[in-house]
């Protein structure tokens, strides 16, 4: 490949900025949720909330309701279907993800959206992130960094000393709805901006990586965001300069690097 | 001195009762061991004394801010969750709960707590439990799997728990281990 022939040019254009910003964001959250996921043994809920607020964004859409609160409206859905199916573990997360994706595909195929929306959501669509995009992300990051100094240890507590609560007599369901909410609403604003399987990447990947290899808890909180930005930035330049489409760029690269860091 | 716990004629177990009736009450500072042979019922009281819905007869009394908000009440269980993967240290493992590492956890206190070996793990979930600042912890086989030496080091950290002031109930099914650790000791018989 002739090195001297890639085209860098759009990565310096204004309306690169904001779609560079809003995956910043996401590679650097959900990473760090995935963390938590993880730890409950959830990650592979984080596709089937992706595939369910894909399915309620799309509705949205059709129904003339902007991102954000369609967003939220997929996150609450996203939130009580997990609720309602979580007991059945992996079984009931592929309902989730088989419910999602067909409805999501159904909606897009029989509304004034089309089935080419359903699949740019699916694919993603990164460099058309606008600031309602980078907003809502930002928004929840904010969020996240507020209240996972606190809620994170309450979580990491109650999945490892669980009889501690019941025996007190406290309910710990309140902290992982709180951070199911969290999960669902940074994880379907993810998906509108970097699409479904590159945002299910960010949360899986990274976090996967440091639970192998860091030494302890606080160096995974540093290592699962290091991976996702590092790897995004490196994604995003080598889609920009490539010409090649964003998210599938990005899932390669994100899989190269937990591989190479798996296999260590 | 006043009574942390009491248990006056409990009887537990599930659909039917398994084990009981067992009187018992116990102070700050004392160790107090429930002893029998496997399937005696003892882990199914010790959970009734922990609050789960398991009581079939008689009754509990907590003393007053005991079972109350803040922890007052630990419980080591048979099996302690222990993830097969996590970047969890040792130490903050025990930062969860508050407790403070022993002397002799400082060779491994940094080390995951999936790399450590089933006998220091069981150390350190005891230990999480009994230096948390419970008023009341309840311990159910601490030693299970742990050779003699582990064992010991089980016995040492009651040993602190209690001259803490905490209250401390142990079931085992070895005598040694009860005989060594406790100033008395029930015998629970299965139900009849």
């Amino acid at each position: 490949m002739d090195l001297t022939a890639l085209d860098l040019s759009p990565l310096w254009d204004p309306l690169f900025r904001v779609p560079l910003l809003t995956g910043l964001v996401a590679a650097a959250l959900l990473p760090l949720l995935g963390l938590w996921l993880r730890l409950r043994e959830e990650w592979l809920a984080a596709l089937g909330i992706g595939h369910v607020g894909a399915a309620t964004v799309l509705a949205g859409g059709a129904l003339g309701i902007g991102l954000l609160p369609a967003g939220l409206a997929g996150a609450g859905l996203a939130v009580t279907l997990k609720a309602g199916l979580g007991r059945a573990g992996n079984s009931g997360w592929g309902v989730l993800i088989l419910g999602g994706w067909a409805v999501g595909l159904l909606v897009g195929a029989n509304t004034g959206l089309g089935e080419a929306a359903s699949h740019a959501l699916v694919e993603g669509q990164l460099y058309f992130a606008g600031p309602v995009h980078l907003l809502g992300l930002a928004g929840i990051g904010a969020v996240a960094a507020v209240t996972l100094p606190w809620l994170g240890p309450r979580l990491l507590r109650s999945h490892l000393f669980p009889e501690g609560d019941r025996a007190n007599g406290r309910t710990a369901w309140h902290w992982h709805r709180g951070f199911d909410a969290l999960v669902a609403v940074g994880l379907i604003m993810a998906t509108t901006g970097l699409g479904l399987m590159a945002a299910f990447a960010l949360a899986f990947l990274p976090a996967w990586l440091a639970f192998r290899r860091a030494p302890s808890w606080r160096w995974a909180l540093a290592l699962a965001p290091a991976v996702g930005v590092a790897v995004y930035l490196l994604a995003f330049v080598a889609a920009v300069a490539l010409d090649q489409p964003f998210a599938p760029v990005l899932v390669v690269a994100l899989l190269v690097a937990a591989t190479m860091g798996l296999r260590r | 001195m006043a009574v942390l716990l009491e248990a006056i004629g409990l009887v537990a177990g599930y659909t039917e009762p398994v084990a009981g009736p067992l009187d018992l009450a116990l102070k700050p500072g004392e160790v107090v061991g429930l002893a029998g042979p496997n399937g005696a019922g003892k882990s199914t009281l010790l959970r009734a004394l922990a609050g789960e819905p398991l009581v079939h007869g008689g009754r509990i009394r907590w003393a007053d801010g005991v079972r109350r908000a803040g922890g007052e009440l630990a419980l080591l269980p048979q099996k302690p969750p222990r993830p097969a993967e996590v970047p969890l240290t040792a130490r903050e493992y025990l930062g969860l709960t508050g407790a403070a590492p022993l002397a002799s956890m400082t060779p491994w206190l940094d080390r995951r707590v999936d790399a450590l070996s089933g006998g220091q793990f069981q150390l350190l979930a005891a230990q999480a439990r009994l230096g948390a600042g419970a008023a009341v912890v309840l311990l159910d086989e601490p030693t299970n799997n742990l050779d003699p030496a582990a064992a010991e080091r089980v016995a040492e950290a009651i040993d602190l728990a209690a001259a803490a002031g905490r209250g401390v109930v142990v079931v085992s099914h070895e005598a040694s281990f009860l005989e060594r650790t406790c100033q008395r000791t029930r015998e629970v018989a299965p139900w009849t």
